[in-house]
C-alpha cells in the first residue's frame, strides 16, 4: 500500500521543466561531443585528415569541454534538482526561480566559451595550460559557467533547509541529502578555478598585468580538478545506492552508512589535487606524498560502496529464493535497463578504480603521467561508470518529467546501447591503456614522430581506438534516439521515480550527519592542512612571470 | 549506527591493505629515493639561453658528483635542443630541462624519465642508461598546434 503510494509521487510539474530544459542541454552536448571524440580517434588513426581547416586541437577542446564540463554539469543539476524536488515535496517559487537564473547564466558562459573556441581563439583545452593565452571572452564564459552552476545548486540547498525547518529533528530523506553533499562539494571545489579565472587569467588576457604565476594557477586548477571527478562520481553513487535498490525490488543495505560514505568523500576528494601535478618541478616531495596519502582515504568510502551494493543484491538475489555463493546473481533483473545500463557503469568501477590506485601512486604515475593511457583510465570512470549510470538514469527519469512511459522497445534498446558501449570502450580504453604503458602520449595529433619506431609500435593501437570510437560513437546515436523517444513521442503514461528505502527504517542516521559547521569545518581544515604551506612555499619561491603565448593554429 | 559484521572484517581488511600499500610508497619514496620529479630551481624564463647549463644544451661529462654526466635539455615550441644525443650505455646521467616559452612534456619512452617542464621551474631527474637502443623523446603535455611534432631521441650506445 506504502509502496504503490510512493510509486505515484511525481515531480512537481513545475520543477519537472527545469530539470528537463538541463537535460536538453546536456543531451545536445553529447551529440557533439561525441561526434567530436569520434573525429580525434579517426585523426589519430592516421586514416583520416579534418577537412575545411578544421583543427584537431580546437575539436580536442571542444570535445573536453562539451564532455567534461557541460554534460556533466547540466545533467548532475537537473538529476539534482529532480531528486530533491521528489524526496521534499517540490522547490519553492524563489528556488525554482534561483534555479532558472543559475540555468540561463551557465548557458550563457557555455555559449561565450563555446564562440571562442569555434573562433579559433581558445584551442586552450578545458584544462587551460597558462602560459596559453585564450580570448578574455572564453574565460569571462567559463567564469559565468561556475558562477550559474552555484546559483543553479543553491536552489537545491534552499529547498534543503526548508525542508530541515519544516522537520525539525528528523534526518533529511537521502537522496536530498546525497544531492547536497554533492552541491556543496562542487562550490568548495570551485572556487579554486573561480581564483584562478578570476584573479589571474581574466585580468591577464584583458591586458590589465603583463604575466601570470603558472604554478599557482595550475595549483589553483588541479585544486578543483580533481573533485571535479568525484562530483560526477556521487550522482552515479546516488543512483547505486538509493535507486538501484527499489529498481531491482531490494532494500537500501544502510541508509546511515551510504550518508558517512558520502561525507568521507567530501572530505577527502578536495584536498589531493597535487597528486595531478606529481610529475612538476616546483612543488615539494614530501607535501606531494602526503595529498597522495590524503587521495587513498577515499579507497574507504569506496569500499563500504562496494559492500553495500553487493549486499543489496546478494539479500535481493536469496530473498527470492536464490542458493549456492553466486546464484542471487543470476536472479537479478538483467531485463531491466534500468537496472543494467548502471550495472555495466559499476562493473567497469572496478578495473577503473583500479587504474587509479596507479594514478596517484607516487612512482608509478611517473610511467603513465600524460600518457594516453591516462585517457583510457578516464573514459572508463567517467565515460562508462559514470556515464553508463546517467543513462540508466534518463530512461526512468526522462519519462517521468515528461510524463510519457519507457516502452519494451526503447527499454531493450537501452541495453543493446550500453553493451554497444561496453564493447567500443573495451577497444578504445584497452588500447589506450596498452598505448600509454608502451609510452603514447595523450593530448596529440597524430604523428610518425620522425619515422621513430617506437612511435610505429603505437600506431596500430590508434587503429583500435579508431574502431572503439565508432563503436562508441553508434553508441552515441542509439542514446540520442531513446532520448528524443522519451521526450517527444513515447506513449503517454506515469514512470516511476524509484526511491529505495531503508532496510531497517527504524534504525534512524544520526543527526550529527547533517551538521554542516562540522562537516565544512573538518573539509575547511583539511584543505588548510593540505594547502597552506605549500602554497605559501609556491608563492614565496615564484619565477618571474609568463607572459602569453598563442602558440595555436588560428583561422 | 550498526556496522554488520561482514562489513566489519571487510573495511578492516581493506583500510589495512590502505596502510600497507601507503608505507610502501613512503618508504620508496623517501627511504629508498623514488621521489618524482621536484627540483625546486626557478629560472627567469626569459633568459634561458644565457642561464647556466642552459647556455650550453647536450651531453657534458662531469667529475665529483654522484652521477657521471648531465644531459642538458632546452624546451621550445616545438622543438628540444639538442634534436638527437648519443649516451654511453651504462652511465648514470642527470637530465636537466626546462622551457623558454609554454608548458611542455619531457617524456623518454620507453624509461621511467617522464617530467613537466614549466617556465620558471628546473626539471630534474637521475637515472642509470642499462638498456642499448634507440629512445624517442616526446612532448606530451598540450604546448600548441606543432605538439605532436615536437620530439628528440637518445640512443644508448656501447
Amino acid at each position: 500500500m506504502v509502496d504503490s503510494k510512493a510509486a505515484k509521487v511525481k515531480v512537481n510539474p513545475s520543477d519537472a521543466k527545469l530539470s528537463m530544459a538541463h537535460f536538453f542541454v546536456a543531451f545536445s552536448a553529447l551529440a557533439l561531443g561525441g561526434l567530436m571524440g569520434l573525429l580525434q580517434t579517426l585523426v589519430r588513426s592516421g586514416k583520416w585528415e579534418l577537412p575545411w581547416g578544421i583543427d584537431y586541437y580546437q575539436i580536442l577542446t571542444v570535445h573536453g569541454v562539451l564532455m567534461g564540463l557541460v554534460l556533466t554539469t547540466f545533467f548532475i543539476m537537473g538529476f539534482q534538482y529532480a531528486a530533491v524536488s521528489r524526496t521534499t515535496g517540490g522547490h519553492s517559487n524563489a528556488a525554482r526561480r534561483t534555479g532558472w537564473i543559475g540555468f540561463w547564466i551557465m548557458l550563457l558562459g557555455t555559449i561565450m566559451a563555446a564562440t571562442m573556441v569555434l573562433l579559433k581563439e581558445a584551442s586552450v583545452l578545458y584544462t587551460f595550460y597558462a602560459p596559453l593565452k585564450a580570448h578574455w571572452i572564453f574565460y569571462l564564459g567559463m567564469t559565468f559557467v561556475v558562477v550559474g552552476s552555484w546559483i543553479d545548486g543553491a536552489a537545491q540547498i534552499m529547498t534543503y533547509a526548508r525542508w530541515r525547518k519544516n522537520n525539525p529533528g528528523k534526518p533529511s530523506p537521502l537522496l536530498s541529502f546525497m544531492s547536497v553533499i554533492n552541491t556543496v562539494l562542487w562550490i568548495v571545489a570551485t572556487l579554486g578555478v573561480a581564483a584562478t579565472v578570476l584573479f589571474q587569467l581574466l585580468p591577464w588576457s584583458l591586458g590589465l598585468v603583463p604575466t601570470v604565476d603558472v604554478l599557482v594557477s595550475r595549483t589553483l586548477f588541479w585544486y578543483f580538478g580533481h573533485p571535479l571527478v568525484y562530483f560526477w562520481l556521487l550522482p552515479a553513487y546516488m543512483c547505486w545506492y538509493a535507486i538501484i535498490p527499489k529498481i531491482i525490488g531490494g532494500k537500501i543495505f544502510s541508509d546511515s552508512l551510504a550518508r558517512l560514505s558520502f561525507i568521507l568523500l567530501l572530505l577527502f576528494s578536495i584536498p589531493v589535487g597535487f597528486h595531478h601535478q606529481l610529475t612538476e618541478p616546483g612543488i615539494d616531495p614530501a607535501w606531494k606524498f602526503l595529498q597522495v596519502v590524503l587521495t587513498f582515504m577515499v579507497v574507504i568510502p569506496s569500499l563500504m560502496t562496494a559492500f553495500s551494493l553487493f549486499a543489496t543484491f546478494e539479500r535481493y538475489g536469496r530473498s527470492k529464493g536464490a542458493t549456492g555463493l553466486f546464484g542471487w546473481f543470476k536472479v537479478l533483473p538483467w531485463g531491466d535497463a534500468r537496472f543494467t545500463v548502471p550495472f555495466i557503469g559499476m562493473a567497469a568501477f572496478i578495473p577503473a578504480g583500479a587504474g587509479g590506485i596507479i594514478n596517484a601512486s607516487n612512482q608509478m604515475d611517473q610511467v603513465v603521467h600524460n600518457t594516453i593511457w591516462i585517457t583510457g583510465h578516464f573514459h572508463l570512470t567517467a565515460a562508462t561508470s559514470v556515464v553508463l549510470t546517467f543513462f540508466g538514469i534518463s530512461y526512468w527519469l526522462i519519462p517521468h518529467l515528461t510524463g510519457r512511459k519507457l516502452t519494451k522497445a526503447m527499454n531493450k534498446l537501452g541495453i543493446i546501447q550500453a553493451w554497444v558501449w561496453f564493447i567500443g570502450m573495451v577497444f578504445m580504453s584497452g588500447a589506450m591503456h596498452i598505448q600509454g604503458l608502451l609510452g603514447g602520449p595523450r593530448r596529440s595529433a597524430f604523428s610518425t614522430y620522425g619515422g621513430a619506431k617506437q612511435a610505429a609500435e603505437w600506431i596500430p593501437y590508434q587503429i583500435a581506438q579508431a574502431v572503439g570510437g565508432s563503436i562508441l560513437f553508434l553508441g552515441i546515436i542509439l542514446v540520442i534516439i531513446i532520448f528524443v523517444n522519451l521526450a517527444f513521442f513515447a506513449p503517454k503514461g506515469d514512470e516511476e521515480f524509484p526511491v529505495g528505502e531503508a532496510e531497517n527504517p527504524e534504525e534512524k542516521a544520526p543527526m550529527v550527519f547533517e551538521n554542516w559547521k562540522l562537516w565544512l569545518g573538518i573539509t575547511a581544515a583539511l584543505i588548510l592542512f593540505a594547502y597552506t604551506i605549500p602554497f605559501i612555499d609556491i608563492i614565496q619561491n615564484a619565477p618571474p612571470g609568463s607572459k602569453g603565448f598563442q602558440t595555436w593554429n588560428k583561422w | 549506527m550498526h556496522l554488520h559484521k561482514l562489513e566489519k572484517i571487510w573495511l578492516t581488511f581493506g583500510i589495512g591493505a590502505l596502510i600497507v600499500f601507503l608505507s610502501v610508497i613512503g618508504v620508496s619514496a623517501f627511504y629508498l629515493g623514488n621521489k618524482p620529479p621536484s627540483c625546486l630551481t626557478t629560472i627567469n624564463p626569459e633568459k634561458v639561453d644565457t642561464t647556466k647549463p642552459f647556455n650550453k644544451p647536450g651531453l657534458h661529462k662531469v667529475e665529483g658528483k654522484d652521477w657521471d654526466y648531465e644531459l642538458v635539455f632546452v624546451a621550445s615550441a616545438f622543438f628540444y635542443d639538442p634534436g638527437a644525443v648519443k649516451v654511453p650505455l651504462g652511465a648514470k646521467v642527470k637530465v636537466i630541462a626546462t622551457t623558454k616559452d609554454v608548458i611542455h612534456g619531457f617524456e623518454v619512452a620507453g624509461t621511467n624519465i617522464n617530467m613537466m617542464l614549466e617556465p620558471g621551474y628546473v626539471s630534474e631527474y637521475t637515472t642509470t642508461f642499462d638498456k642499448a637502443g634507440e629512445f624517442l623523446i616526446v612532448c606530451n603535455e598540450y604546448c600548441g598546434a606543432g605538439h605532436h611534432l615536437m620530439s628528440s631521441k637518445i640512443e644508448v650506445v656501447k
